[in-house]
């Protein structure tokens, strides 16, 4: 996948979490956290949505790498690049 | 073989359920009636919808709000605040002789009402609510300090402190005369900080959509199937026996029956701890009335009322039948008054709610029990009209719940309301791989019986998939 669908896929995730939220003007350097009020349950959804959908693993440590849209694509970019968008 | 059974389909086994089943496990609910809902539910009787349980969803936060129990909910449930349909209330009210507080969903009308009845509490009352909004029910070391004698430090007025604890206290106190502070901080916050609603076609839209989400998602849901059995072997359980003899395995069980109710049905041998059971029960008159109360120029959500400064909140008790409810103090409420779009119908209902001894309930034969039943109906009434207008005269249709009605629906030892006094806050058992939710492990009110379904399935059953 390439940087911009892998955004695509976090996009559809957060949708699925907060299906109320506006995300066409979201802020992609700025923190989830900030923008949408996330909790640390929602953080573990983003990682179980990813496990789920696309059988990609985020150890514990790595949970801070998730804190904003482009912190979480760079994270997710060695570890996605070779699947395939269905 | 089942990833995870979970027994009882009220409100907490369902969000458990729609969590577990959403990331991909072999789910299913065991119900032993043959409708859902356990605690909160709903029947139709000639003709009309009745709830039980619910008068109003607590922890109501205005549509757009990100924090908050509500909000979570419902962003783990994959849910839209406009599927639940919620209608705040009109406002509320709590009196007691010789003083009257009003509430909405807005603080400013409660503290107004302080500031103008007890002028020189205002700056305290305001100090208390400033440590409520900060109190954090992971963390705080006070949670279990007495609620009276925390709230005493902040009010001296002792009539204030008795009408805030009352309402409160109804709606979900299982501890008799006190609360530990956390839970009055919790309740506080879902009460009288955040507020009450309802969907306009009441607690079977919201059972409903759990039902309808967690089949789609491939959950199973079997009606009928009590469970007669826990099978453990060693420290672990490994399935279930139901009633009608079928078995079932399992990697793990998440039980909602309550904590003594659901150790008792493990065959590992062991004494169920002598945990005390809870005590408060309740009976509710429900009336149905030819016109809405609107009509009655009656307008408030919620009544809560007593009749005396002080304020009882303990089993009732006494050497006869005189004693099987307490009508000192009650609960009235009118699903008909909140702000709907249009109004709920024609009719209109009251609801009163009242403690109740279960003991004498429970032991009554089946004649003396109908008789009681129409006795005590008269007497509730009877005592809500001293706080509202008469309703009596205009009154068409009439039930009424009782102990045994908690008993039969739910399992509940006592048919006590809000469980046992002590809490399972982990939801562990002496079990490695038993776990329990609802109404023992914590949260009560509908609010809090999903958030305990949900925290129960993420902390426990979810955890080999993170």
């Amino acid at each position: 996948m390439t940087r911009e669908e892998i955004r695509g896929e976090v996009l559809e995730i957060l949708k699925d979490i907060a299906p109320d939220e506006d995300l066409s003007n979201l802020d992609d350097k700025a923190s989830f956290r900030e923008q949408m009020e996330l909790d640390s349950m929602d953080f573990l959804d983003i990682v179980m949505e990813l496990r789920k959908r696309h059988r990609v693993q985020v150890p514990e440590d790595d949970y801070v790498e998730l804190a904003s849209m482009e912190s979480t694509v760079n994270y997710l970019e060695p570890l996605m690049k070779d699947i395939q968008k269905v | 073989m089942y990833d995870t059974l979970i027994i009882g389909a009220g409100m907490s086994g369902l969000a458990a359920g729609i969590r577990l089943a959403h990331f991909g496990q072999r789910v299913a609910i065991l119900e032993r009636h043959n409708t859902i809902g356990g605690l909160n539910s709903f029947y139709r009787l000639r003709g009309r919808n009745y709830d039980v349980g619910l008068h109003a969803l607590t922890n109501i936060t205005p549509k757009g709000t990100r924090r908050g129990p509500l909000a979570r909910l419902l962003r783990q449930l994959r849910f839209s605040r406009d599927d639940f349909d919620i209608s705040p209330q009109n406002g509320s009210q709590i009196v007691f002789p010789g003083a009257r507080l009003a509430f909405s969903n807005e603080l400013d009308l409660l503290r107004s009402e302080v500031t103008r009845q007890f002028p020189e509490q205002a700056d305290r009352f305001d100090t208390m609510v400033s440590q409520i909004v900060d109190y954090d029910d992971l963390t705080d070391e006070h949670q279990q300090l007495s609620a009276r004698e925390v709230v005493s430090q902040y009010l001296t007025e002792p009539l204030l402190v008795e009408m805030l604890f009352c309402p409160l206290m109804f709606y979900g106190s299982a501890r008799e005369h006190d609360m530990d502070w956390g839970q009055f901080c919790i309740m506080f916050r879902s009460i009288f900080l955040e507020g009450l609603g309802r969907p306009y076609a009441g607690v079977r839209l919201i059972l409903k959509l759990l039902v309808k989400k967690f089949r789609g998602l491939g959950g199973e849901l079997k009606l009928r199937a009590g469970v007669q059995r826990i099978v453990t072997e060693g420290s672990q359980v490994v399935g279930v026996e139901l009633e009608g003899g079928e078995q079932l395995e399992a990697h793990r069980i998440l039980s909602s029956a309550g904590w003594c109710e659901t150790m008792r049905l493990c065959d590992h041998g062991q004494p169920v701890s002598s945990r005390a059971s809870g005590q408060l029960s309740f009976c509710e008159a429900i009336a149905t009335l030819d016109v809405p109360p609107s009509q009655l120029d009656y307008h408030e959500t919620i009544t809560f009322f007593n009749d005396s400064p002080d304020f009882h909140w303990e089993k009732p008790s006494g050497s006869n039948n005189e004693t099987m409810c307490d009508t000192r103090s009650g609960v009235i409420c009118s699903p008909d008054n909140f702000g709907y779009e249009k109004p709920l119908g024609d009719e209109g209902t009251m609801r009163v709610t009242v403690l109740a001894d279960q003991t004498r309930w429970l032991a009554l034969s089946e004649e003396d029990y109908r008789l009681q039943k129409l006795r005590w109906w008269d007497r509730i009434a009877a005592s809500a009209v001293r706080f509202v207008p008469d309703f009596r005269s205009r009154v068409i249709d009439t039930d009424m719940f009782t102990p045994g009605t908690i008993v039969r629906y739910t399992g509940h030892e006592n048919g006590a309301v809000y469980g046992a006094p002590e809490k399972q806050l982990d939801g562990k058992t002496d079990l490695d791989n038993l776990f329990i939710c609802g109404t023992d492990q914590g949260f009560v009110g509908i609010v809090g019986a999903i958030m305990s379904g949900i925290s129960m399935a993420n902390m426990h059953c979810l955890r080999d998939e993170i």
